[in-house]
């Protein structure tokens, strides 16, 4: 099982073997040995020896797995590539597909496992076509970030903590004698803070973006911008210039290296969006379209909208409500009440119609 | 994991043997003294860490002003390698080096220190002709390893020795793996410097000697003291230095072990033959240490093939380790001219003293049954 060193992850390892299984835990190493000292960073070293300490007390092997190169390749690379073009990634999304069900899901098959394991707070129901439903816990549910997922990489979790609430996965974390019962949380840490990454993105693959203009949502200049990849749609701060009032991000041209930025909140609002790369956990037909709540961030509460399948891997939703900040890059995941229905990722938000 | 475990991983660090440990403990307690002071209690220490020089010494038929203590093999490769050369001088090392000798080239070439990296062959030997003609008016030391950890591999120090002796220039050889495996004699080799550590050899971790030949000049690296002949400051690991010598008396006698482990290892690698196909020996045939067996295997992994083994209780190695744990593939193939692929498809098997023919008949058995399945995993992986 996927062991990064956070309580979540040493409360499943501790969870499966209490109920019998084998359990073997496995760390990624996505970090230099040198870049790793990041306190926080799930997969810094201080991660991979919490992850050694929580595999001592439950008494089970522990294997760190060099990710590097994979990590670098398929979740930063792609990251600064969707950077560069005005768009706002989400890279957990990757890390999930690639790192900790990919890599790791071969090191386990090597390992002759039958399972793997994590600490996300998702469910998975086993089955012919396994399905993803939301975790227990409202506040803590990732399944947002496992929309991806093959049917044959459902079909091999395990995740225990999704039917847990996160005050009850530190309550077992103390229980079980877990050193790390009380540590911050692994998730979103193993990157910089949203600002600074895309700057660290760009110092690592030597990326040139240069200045450009920024304009109003009338198209006139007002401003001067260093690079596209510092902004996101619907940002308000630290957009480097002072209009008097509350202003936002509304768009990110690359084509013309602009960033259009406005004081009219409701400029931001869109009635639908177009995704792409569309994953389906429940089969529809071309054409065909279904009543959902759609998930256009993680942190946002899903709202009602009509999913409908387009051709190839494309997907265009409209919402019952027009919402704000619409984010090409970012992940829209479709919900049926608990259970993710498909996800894909936006590619242009469709705008209000007046 | 109820049943006992298998080690089979000695080039990277054998258990102690108890009368090492006996032969240690009295002096963490009862002759707890430092060897500097004056009085009773350093009397005892300095005649201690006295008589266990002349031990580390007389394995490798050194004098005991010719051995300086430190804390293991790498910083008497650091003390050889950095006490010895300035800017401006001319280096010859190989490309096989232990981490330990590589990192040090780079940070004196760093300092100005012209470094040259000779290759090795397909067997991971050096040539001496090639080291000769390396040899320039600067060239002030010549570092090339007796022995390899990745493959055992032997190299002809002496023949090295013999050249660099013509052209004034010295030699230092790492011989961390090879003393306590195979007989080292400093005066046979022709060599001015020599490392090497005691937890190769059934003694304590955290501490080994360089050797230095009476004449040879060389600066300390860690100042603040006179110990070591002012070559090495800091107050002496007086137990680990008993350890030590203790280690390296019952070597000697553990020698004439050397056949029994080569019968053994060629057991192992004859049982593997008939089991697995797809396999192939890494390094010289003859020429190698007794108890290594450097394996590559097609279609595998080498860190797979490591945790299967450890899962099943028997613990062998792959490349080489780094500090959080994770494996990296062994340069040591790389350099020899091997691919990529077959540099990731390693394992190392290194035996030692307590293995068994039984144990290597179940270690040849656990292989047989898990190379297949790696096999068939890693031909349809979920990532690539």
């Amino acid at each position: 099982m996927a062991l990064s060193g956070g309580v979540d992850s040493s409360v499943t390892a501790a969870i499966l073997k209490a109920e019998g299984y084998d359990v073997v835990g496995m760390t990624l190493k996505l970090y230099d040995c040198q870049d790793g000292q990041n306190e926080r960073s799930c997969c810094g070293l201080a991660g991979v020896s919490e992850a050694r300490a929580a595999a001592g007390v439950l008494q089970i092997p522990h294997y760190v797995v060099d990710g590097e190169s994979l990590f670098e390749s398929r979740v930063l690379k792609h990251a600064w590539e969707e950077y560069s073009n005005g768009r706002t990634p989400n890279p957990c999304v990757a890390c999930n597909e690639w790192m900790k069900f990919g890599l790791l899901f071969d090191q386990a098959r090597k390992l002759g496992a039958d399972f793997v394991a994590t600490g996300h707070h998702a469910r998975v129901v086993a089955g012919d076509r396994p399905k993803l439903l939301r975790g227990h816990d409202p506040n803590k549910d990732q399944s947002y970030f496992l929309f991806s997922l093959s049917p044959a990489q459902l079909g091999m979790a395990l995740l225990p903590v999704g039917d847990l609430t996160k005050a009850k996965v530190r309550e077992l974390a103390h229980e079980y004698g877990l050193p790390n019962a009380d540590r911050l949380e692994s998730q979103d840490a193993c990157i910089a803070q949203r600002g600074d990454f895309a700057e660290a993105l760009r110092e690592r693959f030597d990326g040139k973006l240069e200045g450009g203009p920024i304009v109003n949502a009338k198209g006139t200049v007002i401003g001067r911008h260093e690079g596209i990849h510092r902004f996101t749609v619907g940002q308000r701060k630290g957009l480097g210039i002072a209009l008097g009032k509350r202003a936002y991000v509304l768009a990110i041209d690359k084509a013309t290296n602009t960033v259009v930025i406005d004081t009219d909140a409701d400029k931001l609002l869109a009635y639908g969006l177009e995704a792409g790369d569309m994953r389906w956990l429940r089969h529809l037909e071309e054409g065909e379209s279904l009543a959902v709540q759609a998930q256009i961030r993680y942190r946002h509460q899903a709202v009602p909208a009509t999913l409908t399948k387009g051709d190839e891997d494309n997907a265009t939703a409209y919402f019952a409500e027009a919402q704000a900040a619409v984010t090409p890059g970012q992940a829209a995941v479709f919900y049926l009440g608990d259970e993710v229905v498909a996800g894909g990722w936006i590619k242009t938000a469709l705008p209000s119609q007046d | 994991m109820d049943a006992p475990r298998i080690y089979m991983d000695h080039n990277a660090t054998t258990a102690m043997d108890s009368r090492v440990l006996d032969a240690m403990m009295p002096y963490f307690q009862g002759e707890f003294g430092n060897p500097s002071s004056v009085h009773w209690h350093g009397q005892q220490a300095r005649r201690a860490v006295d008589l266990a020089r002349k031990e580390v010494g007389g394995i490798i038929n050194a004098g005991i002003g010719e051995i300086v203590l430190t804390s293991g093999g790498t910083e008497a490769n650091n003390l050889a390698l950095q006490g010895t050369l300035k800017p401006g001088d001319h280096l010859i090392s190989s490309a096989i080096e232990h981490p330990a000798i590589l990192a040090t080239c780079k940070h004196l070439e760093k300092q100005g220190v012209d470094i040259t990296l000779v290759p090795v062959d397909a067997m991971g030997r050096v040539t001496p002709q090639v080291v000769a003609d390396a040899i320039e008016r600067r060239t002030k030391l010549i570092s090339i390893m007796l022995a390899n950890n990745d493959i055992g591999t032997i190299q002809p120090v002496a023949d090295i020795a013999a050249i660099a002796a013509q052209h004034g220039v010295m030699v230092h050889t790492d011989a961390v793996q090879a003393v306590g495996k195979i007989p080292v004699d400093v005066k046979n080799l022709g060599v001015d410097l020599l490392s090497f550590s005691a937890h190769k050899l059934y003694g304590p971790k955290g501490v080994g000697a360089v050797y230095i030949r009476q004449g040879v000049e060389l600066t300390s690296l860690i100042h603040g003291g006179q110990q070591e002949f002012r070559r090495r400051a800091g107050t002496e690991n007086v137990a680990g230095a008993v350890g030590f010598g203790r280690a390296c008396q019952l070597s000697e006698f553990h020698l004439q072990d050397a056949d029994d482990l080569a019968e053994l290892r060629d057991r192992l690698w004859r049982g593997l033959q008939e089991r697995i196909d797809g396999i192939a020996l890494n390094g010289h045939p003859e020429e190698r240490l007794p108890n290594t067996l450097g394996l590559s295997i097609d279609g595998v992994d080498g860190p797979a093939v490591v945790m299967n083994l450890d899962l099943q209780g028997i613990a062998v190695s792959a490349g080489s380790a780094c500090t959080s744990g994770s494996i990296k593939p062994s340069h040591v193939l790389l350099a020899m001219g091997h691919t990529l692929e077959r540099a990731t498809s390693t394992v190392r098997i290194s035996l030692g003293r307590g293995n068994t023919t039984e144990e290597v008949d179940q270690l040849v058995e656990a292989l047989a049954l898990a190379i297949p399945r790696l096999r068939r995993v890693s031909a349809k992986p979920m990532v690539s």
